[in-house]
């Protein structure tokens, strides 16, 4: 047989045996999903399809987040165009208001994507699901529009490099800066059309939160997805979100790989990628004092509940330095819940933080933090190109909730034990 | 179908941030994007660039999101085609899908340089560069692609019935 997992789950949504690398098949998708930035263009390209409906209203999500709560009159306009769209075709998945989050974080808790299914979204981190065991992967609008049209996408056949994970993250290494060393290691197009299959001991060290964040920044290596095995954590994530059952992929023994890395995981130190590139990577030691002017902490990345566990670890107790504006980002309604009941919130007022609603916001430069001329940021998201935040000459260093927080604390890129010794 | 054109050229990793800017993305208005493509990384780019034109560029070219902003805003400035040594994914599938022809090819990429005059021909795939003189040769694309980009897009195909439900291409 001889396939991926990737190649596996892509042949049985192409009704097929077997496919191979290279090949282009036309798949059927489980779930088509947009945002308020793309959602508008695919709406006015579906209605060229001249189709009456969605091929499945309940497979369709549309999340109003990017430039949600409406930052200005246009971004009203566009989100108004896909709540219109919504209510016409009656998509069951429409979420705006209270009800909205960042996508890539509200599909999963929602029990919308599932092991096994083929995802695909008109949002390049929709790549985030393969921690769950799913093919997931960012396409433009015009693809969306023909998979809400048709129930389908096509795909060339990715080959894959495979990971193979061993060892134990030490106390202050997170998923983040796994996947920032393996993006410095490979580079930004490291992994260009490629699948990056995790394998080995080590996944099972990983929490679902942690391989969440790898899958998602797969696309900063260029990638066409990253895939994790199902295990028990998987499924009980699954069983807790309310998701359909499972259908689990295997790689097959002999699949090919172009290539098999090998990441000691015990051996990684916190990691941060300086501007302009995610694989612009370093570590503590290889860089003096940068001081810094905002902090992130959220986004598609590390806004799960788990990273603002993290975060509130280092800040609780402690104030953020003067002059540096921290910003927390709870990534969905429920996370900002559970945060609030979990006293996290009260932490990160104390420590002088903001605490915003769910949205992308700053996370591409749309609202709530923009950073202004000259300015540096260490943020939990995923991009640190020029401009992502703001002015072009701003900066971006991307960092794991610890280095964010404790960075906030000292008011420069800070190890957390700087902080908690 | 034959291209020609002059060359305006950029490194490596040309991201879709550069592009065009998220801060513009509250309108999907092709004459807007168009207004500010390129902004960040050339502002020269949307006075110097003439219909027609070539854009020659190094790796990975198209990296980050999704937008389909980012290959609409390019298109509508005027750039004929993209002759890169590599394309990020999606940026490649977003224009093929919207039909703005892009081949990658590491030679041409490495030698054309800002200014020259170049044409190329999709069906044979060959790129030449007539201001030095040289040719080079582009993959051609596979059938199932070559059939969108006849069409003009990803639409036109499936309303012309060059793409329907069968699986396998
Ligand atoms: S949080 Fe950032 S990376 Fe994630 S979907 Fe929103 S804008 Fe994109």
């Amino acid at each position: 047989m001889k396939m991926t997992m990737t190649q596996k789950i892509l042949a049985a949504h192409a009704g097929v045996d077997s496919v191979r690398a290279g090949e282009i098949v036309l798949v059927d998708v489980d779930m088509v999903l947009g945002n308020d930035i793309t959602s508008p263009v695919a709406i006015n390209e579906f209605s060229k399809f001249g189709r009456a409906g969605v091929f499945d209203n309940s497979k369709v999500a549309l999340v109003m987040d990017h430039f949600a709560p409406n930052k200005d009159i246009k971004a009203a306009e566009q989100c108004k165009l896909c709540r219109e769209f919504a209510a016409e075709k009656r998509i069951k998945n429409f979420f705006d208001g209270g009800e909205m989050g960042v996508e890539h974080a509200l599909l999963p808790e929602r029990g919308l994507v599932t092991a096994g299914d083929v995802v695909i979204g008109a949002d390049s981190h929709t790549c985030t699901y393969g921690a769950l065991g799913a093919f997931s992967t960012g396409i433009g609008s015009t693809d969306m529009a023909f998979g809400m049209a048709t129930g389908k996408a096509w795909f060339k056949v990715p080959p894959a490099i495979k990971f193979y994970l061993t060892g134990k993250p030490g106390r202050w290494v997170t998923g983040k800066d796994v996947i920032l060393h393996i993006i410095g290691k490979i580079g930004v197009d490291g992994a260009l059309y490629r699948s990056m299959e995790y394998r080995g001991p080590g996944v099972a060290e990983l929490s679902v939160s942690d391989r969440l964040c790898m899958a998602n920044m797969a696309i900063e290596a260029g990638a066409k997805n990253g895939i994790f095995p199902v295990d028990e954590k998987t499924l009980e994530f699954l069983k807790k979100a309310g998701a359909k059952p499972p259908v689990i992929y295997e790689a097959d023994e002999d699949a090919e790989y172009e290539q098999v890395i090998e990441i000691d995981m015990s051996n990684i130190e916190p990691t941060v990628a300086f501007p302009h590139l995610p694989g612009n990577t370093k570590t503590f030691d290889e860089f003096g004092e940068i001081k810094i002017d905002q902090v992130v902490i959220g986004s598609c990345t590390n806004g799960r509940l788990e990273d603002l566990i993290q975060a509130a670890e280092v800040l609780k107790g402690r104030k953020v330095a003067r002059g540096v504006r921290t910003i927390v980002i709870p990534a969905t309604p429920k996370i900002y819940l559970e945060a609030l009941e979990m006293g996290l919130l009260r932490i990160f007022l104390e420590a002088g933080a903001v605490v915003s609603p769910p949205t992308c916001g700053p996370c591409l430069g749309g609202h709530m933090g923009i950073l202004a001329k000259g300015e540096r940021a260490v943020a939990t998201t995923n991009r640190n190109f020029v401009g992502r935040m703001g002015h072009p000459e701003s900066e971006v260093y991307l960092a794991s909730p610890y280095v964010a927080a404790a960075s906030a604390v000292t008011g420069k890129i800070s190890h957390p034990k700087e902080v908690i010794s | 179908m034959k291209v020609k054109g002059r060359v305006l050229k950029y490194g490596d990793n040309v991201d879709t941030d550069v592009i065009i800017p998220a801060r513009y993305l509250n309108t999907a208005d092709k004459k807007e994007l168009a207004s500010h493509c390129m902004e960040d990384i050339d502002r020269e780019f949307v006075r110097r660039v003439k219909p027609g034109d070539i854009m020659v560029a190094g790796r990975n070219f198209g990296c980050g999101s999704s937008r389909e902003h980012a290959p609409i805003a390019i298109k509508e400035s005027g750039i004929a085609l993209i002759i890169a040594k590599s394309f990020a994914r999606i940026f490649y599938r977003n224009a093929i899908n919207i039909g703005l022809p892009i081949v990658e090819c590491e030679a041409a990429a490495d030698e054309i340089e800002a200014g020259d005059e170049v044409e190329m021909d999709f069906d044979t795939g060959l790129i030449r560069n007539i201001t030095k003189n040289r040719e080079y040769k582009a993959q051609p694309f596979p059938a199932f692609i070559q059939s969108i980009i006849a069409a003009g897009g990803l639409v036109g195909a499936v309303r012309s019935g060059a793409i329907g439900d069968k699986t396998r291409k």
